[in-house]
């Protein structure tokens, strides 16, 4: 590396950038904060005094977007916080982060929107950048629609009543339509109250066999399928969150073929774990919707690979390790994911299943498209968020390897391979 | 004592448990039985043991007779109850389990109203885990105990006889352990109860699952009525408690199209009326009460054998 004066700049040379139509190798200059050349290696150096970072070998990648998270403040700042969960985020290769509503108080009013923005521009200044999903309804409750202008105007990006289910079809229908008018997609966590009550795994000879009480796939397709119906009767968009089964798929496939504005996204812990990880009732795999049968994988990895599904998430879900040390059914549900979900979903880019290009669209494009928020084509002007990773980079997961407070993964131990080199956003380095 | 070594730490299930060392334990407790006999039941085998009753949920049956089975033994029992423990007071299964074995017993007797409870407590100490029921997972001690009932009467080869099991399945720790121990010995099983009580994956299990009970019963050799908990009712899960009686309880008239010489088995406590005639109960067919005994000769036999196997350690 050269000696360097200038700090507003950053030179990244031979770099392979999948996204672009020809991979490269590459030479990029940042300055200010935006794409200022992107180049061939060899059709430009670097300005005088900008340090020339070497990258050959390695990936950019423009910083990936996170549409699902819960970052637990305000209220459970024992599993995670803003602060930490941000800088999870940003060693995850994540620039864009939204946060779900359920934490205590519930984000429902501007005052909590207003406070979680705050904390993310106090600790990470240069992001990743927090977007805060505003509750549908007050408290979550699914009785009375939240102030979706107020909470608009704040800051929240979406809408929805995650972790918790909108029994009333009425309900969930006004909600549709009043976000819609402040320009926002509804995202629906799809389970069916009466289904999914008092079951801790997913219902399948596994939950037969080992005597715990299970939720049947029909919970969450249940409400897949009014999601569509009210989407094409309203001619409205709506975004189904953590998509775990087979029949939900054929039926967001059929409304797909319809025209209907459905958008779904998925976990890579759906995609690589199913229902027999909790043949000793391991806590750390209980997640909600559950994880699934085999047969539910594969149809997950197939939606990903013909383009009905349309964005990966992780649902980074911390809990502390008292909270999830106690038996399978006193155990909240959820894992973390910030972290591992690159290494985790590349595996199926290395298994063929899907091109690198598909890949970067599903977890930045495509989010970036449906919720509205800006993109990095590595065109000139564009921001300069990215990062390096290399796919090749083998680690373990461990307390040390983790940003994240909490350490709920069912991969604890597990050696992963692909991981985050250095993470620019606006040309600032975060990682 | 043995020939075959006894592997297992912890007796968490009888699915762990080999053709030798189910046929083992038996033995031993027909050896027990016979001291349970004798007008002094007390050998000193277990002086100086400790053993924990660790009873999270309300428990009499079964906790008396590990209490018995330990007292026979001569070995120290103490009991942890639910009312009045920490655990009412807020306190995690783990540091509960975490006391106890600062205690240092040689073995915990656990149960649970959570399946995998029993497993969440034998990772966690050093000391042998027996579970006496966890949720709706396992029962290995009951499903024991049965097996030594019927070999009793059957004598040790037992292929080719046919068992029923009738009643809530779903829930029952009790089914789920008697269906992996009968496979192990051979014997065929039935199953049988309301639709809304079959655990998901049923057809899977080795068993037979029956729609109709005079079908499942035609030329069973023993019958085993499960008890059925009232607020399966009230779950949505059955029309009504009378409804029940009169298509699920079974009868004189279904006990006649049994093979000759059936039996009748149930964990207990009974709801008579419910899931079985009083009259069947009271019956020259009945061996619910051979059940007790043997409970206790068979928990004797588990707590020798792992006190034993213990102390080659």
């Amino acid at each position: 590396m050269q000696s360097a004066d200038r700090h507003d700049a950053v030179f990244l040379e031979q770099v392979l950038i999948p996204s672009l139509h020809a991979p490269g190798p590459y030479n990029v200059l940042a300055c200010e904060g935006k794409i200022a050349a992107c180049a061939p290696a060899g059709e430009f150096e670097a300005p005088a005094g900008v340090a020339s970072i070497p990258g050959k070998g390695l990936r950019l990648f423009p910083s990936f977007v996170d549409a699902h998270a819960h970052l637990r403040e305000p209220g459970f700042e024992y599993k995670e916080d803003i602060e930490s969960g941000l800088r999870a985020a940003a060693y995850g290769g994540f620039g864009a982060v939204f946060a779900m509503p359920n934490t205590s108080p519930v984000n429902d009013q501007a005052a909590v929107t207003a406070f979680m923005l705050d904390r993310a521009r106090l600790r990470h200044p240069f992001g990743p950048r927090l977007y805060p999903v505003g509750a549908l309804t007050v408290g979550l409750e699914g009785r009375e629609l939240a102030r979706m202008g107020e909470l608009s105007e704040a800051g929240c990006a979406a809408f929805s009543n995650d972790g918790r289910w909108v029994t009333s079809t009425e309900i969930f229908r006004r909600g549709m339509e009043y976000a819609a008018q402040w320009g926002r997609l509804v995202i629906d966590h799809c389970e069916d109250e009466f289904l999914a009550k008092d079951t801790h795994m997913n219902e399948g000879a596994v939950s037969g066999r080992i005597g715990v009480a299970g939720q049947p796939t029909v919970a969450e397709a249940l409400h897949v399928a009014r999601d569509v119906l009210l989407s094409e009767y309203l001619d409205l968009p709506v975004h189904l969150a953590h998509i775990s089964c087979r029949q939900s798929l054929e039926l967001i496939s059929f409304a797909k073929e319809r025209g209907v504005k459905v958008t779904a996204e998925t976990c890579p812990h759906y995609l690589c774990l199913d229902d027999t990880r909790l043949e000793n009732y391991d806590t750390a795999a209980k997640v909600n919707p559950p994880l699934r049968g085999a047969r539910d994988v594969q149809a997950l990895r197939r939606a990903v690979q013909d383009g009905i599904m349309d964005i990966f998430v992780t649902d980074h879900a911390p809990h502390a390790a008292h909270e999830k040390e106690v038996p399978l059914d006193q155990a909240p549900s959820g894992c973390i994911g910030l972290e591992t979900a690159l290494p985790l979903t590349y595996g199926l880019v290395r298994e063929g299943l899907l091109a690198e290009k598909a890949f970067i669209r599903m977890w930045h494009d495509a989010p970036a498209a449906i919720f509205s928020i800006p993109v990095n084509n590595f065109a000139v002007g564009d921001p300069a968020d990215f990062f390096l990773f290399d796919p090749d980079s083998e680690w373990e997961v461990t307390r040390e390897t983790i940003h994240s407070k909490s350490l709920n993964t069912p991969f604890l131990g597990a050696r992963l391979k692909g991981r985050v080199l250095a993470h620019w956003l606006g040309g600032h380095r975060i990682v | 004592m043995s020939e075959a070594h006894w592997r297992h730490k912890d007796l968490l299930d009888v699915e762990a448990l080999s053709f030798s060392e189910i046929t083992r334990l038996l033995d031993t407790a027909a050896r027990f039985m016979e001291i349970n006999a004798r007008p002094v039941k007390k050998v000193p085998t277990l002086r100086g043991r400790s053993i924990v009753l660790f009873f999270a949920e309300p428990s009499t049956r079964t906790k008396t007779s590990f209490d018995v089975a330990g007292k026979r033994l001569s070995a120290d029992t103490f009991s942890l109850g639910v009312s009045g423990s920490s655990i009412t007071k807020g306190e995690s299964l783990k540091d509960t389990a975490l006391t106890l074995q600062a205690m240092a017993p040689d073995i915990i007797v656990i149960r649970h109203s959570s399946s995998g409870a029993a497993h969440f407590l034998a990772e966690r100490l050093d000391c042998s885990v027996v579970n006496a029921g966890d949720g709706r997972h396992a029962h290995p001690t009951q499903a024991l105990l049965d097996a030594f009932t019927l070999r009793e009467l059957w004598g040790p080869d037992m292929a080719g006889k046919t068992l029923l099991i009738a009643g809530d399945i779903a829930h029952s720790r009790v089914a789920r352990s008697n269906v992996l121990l009968w496979a192990k010995l051979g014997v065929s099983v039935r199953i049988f109860g309301p639709r809304t009580l079959l655990p998901p994956g049923v057809a899977a299990w080795p068993a037979e699952v029956y729609d109709n009970l005079d079908e499942a019963v035609s030329g069973v050799d023993a019958i085993m009525g499960l008890r059925l908990q009232l607020e399966r009712q009230q779950a949505g899960l059955l029309p009504d408690l009378a409804e029940y009686a009169r298509r699920f309880c079974i009868g004189r008239r279904h006990l006649n199209r049994a093979a000759a010489g059936a039996v009748v088995l149930h964990p207990g406590p009974i709801n008579r009326g419910m899931e079985i005639a009083s009259e069947i109960a009271d019956s020259a067919q009945s061996r619910i009460l051979d059940q007790v005994a043997a409970g206790v000769a068979v928990r004797m036999a588990l707590l020798f054998t792992l006190a034993m196997r213990n102390e080659v350690q």
